[in-house]
């Protein structure tokens, strides 16, 4: 019996092979299975005000110009809000594939605003299966505006406000993509003793791909009850991504003013109820600073 | 037990027989498009290809996401919005050496080339013709040809806005150093 096997083994076995040649001859070669991350989870490191899973490539600098025009229901006399504006400039550098770094400056509260944003997991498959992409995140915004009292003493430390964030996502499928983005801010000052200088809050957010340059958004922080002052509100934003070779334009509707993680979780006072509603965009233009290293693939 | 030795020799001449092959995983494909407004290179250094002496039948096949740009927003776009490298991840080339008569793969050398076969990229297969070198040096080979694609004819749409940055005339150029194949 074992030898019949041992016959019927050998052969099959150039019978195998002849028939193997039948077929295209890359077959020899076998399929070689690669990592395939999932790329282009959104067009880029923002959703809309809230970051992203993306990260910019490394050596690449994005020069970020974000706008937030004034309310909506402000009415013709304003032109629904595009009299007054509320810039952020910001510049985000990625120093490795995976650490990307960023600074700006916001007209709200003058703040300076520094980041840092680290890709733990990233969504693969193939090789090497990875269900989401997961990156850390941590923020500082210092307010810069003229202290109200400089009579009294004043310590530099009150003004700082950081965030800390688990920025999970997952890209579905080709065109839609979500995020889920658990947030802790820590103010060093608050106004009164009923509001906490910790808070929790829990985002959400989305895209949706129209076609290969066009798309639309949406995010939503839900900040847990009790921590904030009444007058503030949750954020929630619309928008549409479009794209034209060298940069992005986010296009969208928000009730948050503040374009930095600190002001548009824990003080948007507008509410989309009462037409709060600011018109906005954000324009993303890159520059390579680096080029990538010039690797052949080992083997 | 002897009809188990005589198989064997079979199966190993078999075997011996597909030694005329010669293959690479780590090929280079690179193109450039060349217009007054911008430049555009990319490289990939994971083709695959595997050359048949016997019959001059040659075929390639390369990853599109493992094509490198200069930059990164370029590479994101070429996956994302031309290539579709989701829908269609592979180019390949499936083809034929016409004077391969002419090429003695025992000898070193260098030989002028005819190549024909189909070019399938974006999902899109169409017929291609080229000249090329293959070199010959202690058993290794080198193959190597350029060639033009056009954009357009595997249906890789190019919006008006961007249509003056980016060449009419793709120029391709291969360069594999090819093995035997060893089973």
């Amino acid at each position: 019996m074992k030898n019949s096997l041992a016959i019927l083994f050998f052969v099959l076995l150039p019978i195998l092979a002849a028939a193997q040649e039948e077929g295209s001859l890359l077959d020899l070669l076998g399929e070689e299975e690669t990592i395939e991350y999932a790329s282009a989870s959104f067009k880029t490191t923002r959703i809309i005000n809230s970051q992203s899973i993306e990260n910019v490539a490394e050596g690449v600098l994005d020069f970020k110009i974000s706008h937030r025009f004034g309310m909506l229901n402000t009415g013709a006399y304003n032109l629904f809000g595009l009299d007054a504006a509320t810039l952020r400039l910001g510049l985000d550098y990625g120093i490795t594939e995976n650490l990307m770094v960023g600074i700006g400056r916001g007209t709200v509260q003058k703040a300076l605003d520094g980041f840092a944003k680290y890709r733990l997991l990233r969504q693969s498959k193939g090789l090497r299966n990875m269900p989401l992409t997961l990156s850390l995140y941590s923020s500082i915004a210092v307010n810069m505006l003229k202290w109200p009292n400089p009579e009294q003493d004043n310590y530099a430390s009150s003004r700082l406000t950081f965030t800390h964030q688990l920025l999970m996502g997952r890209k579905l499928s080709k065109s839609t993509s979500l995020m889920l983005m658990p947030t802790l801010v820590h103010r060093n000052l608050v106004a009164t003793t009923a509001e906490s200088n910790d808070v929790w809050a829990f985002g959400i957010g989305g895209r949706q791909k129209l076609t290969n340059r066009l798309a639309i958004t949406g995010e939503y922080y839900y900040v847990l009850p009790d921590q904030i002052a009444d007058i503030y509100h949750n954020s929630l934003s619309f928008g549409i991504d479009i794209e034209t070779g060298g940069h992005v334009f986010q296009l969208h509707f928000t009730n948050s003013t503040a374009m930095i993680d600190k002001g548009f979780i824990t003080e948007t006072t507008g509410q989309w109820g009462n037409g709060d509603i600011h018109f906005g965009f954000n324009v993303s233009r890159v520059f390579t600073l680096k080029e990538p290293k010039k690797v052949p693939e080992a083997h | 037990m002897k009809t188990l030795l005589t198989l064997t020799f079979f199966s190993l001449a078999a075997v011996a027989f597909a030694q005329d092959k010669y293959f690479t995983r780590n090929g280079t494909i690179t193109f450039y498009s060349s217009t007054p407004v911008e430049d555009i290179k990319a490289e990939n250094f994971g083709v695959n290809a595997v050359l048949d002496a016997k019959t001059g039948d040659l075929e390639f096949s390369l990853l599109m996401k493992s094509f490198n740009f200069k930059k990164a927003l370029m590479q994101e776009h070429f996956n994302e919005n031309y290539v579709e490298s989701d829908k269609f991840p592979k180019a390949t080339f499936k083809g034929k050496i016409e004077n391969s008569g002419n090429v003695d793969f025992s000898k070193d050398g260098s030989y002028p080339v005819q190549v024909t076969g189909t070019l399938t990229i974006h999902g899109v297969a169409k017929p291609v013709s080229s000249s090329g070198t293959i070199n010959i040096k202690s058993g290794m080979l080198n193959a190597n040809s350029v060639f033009k694609v056009k954009p357009e004819d595997h249906d890789i749409a190019i919006p008006s806005v961007v249509r003056d940055k980016i060449a009419n005339d793709i120029e391709v150029t291969v360069n594999v150093d090819l093995e035997p194949l060893k089973k």
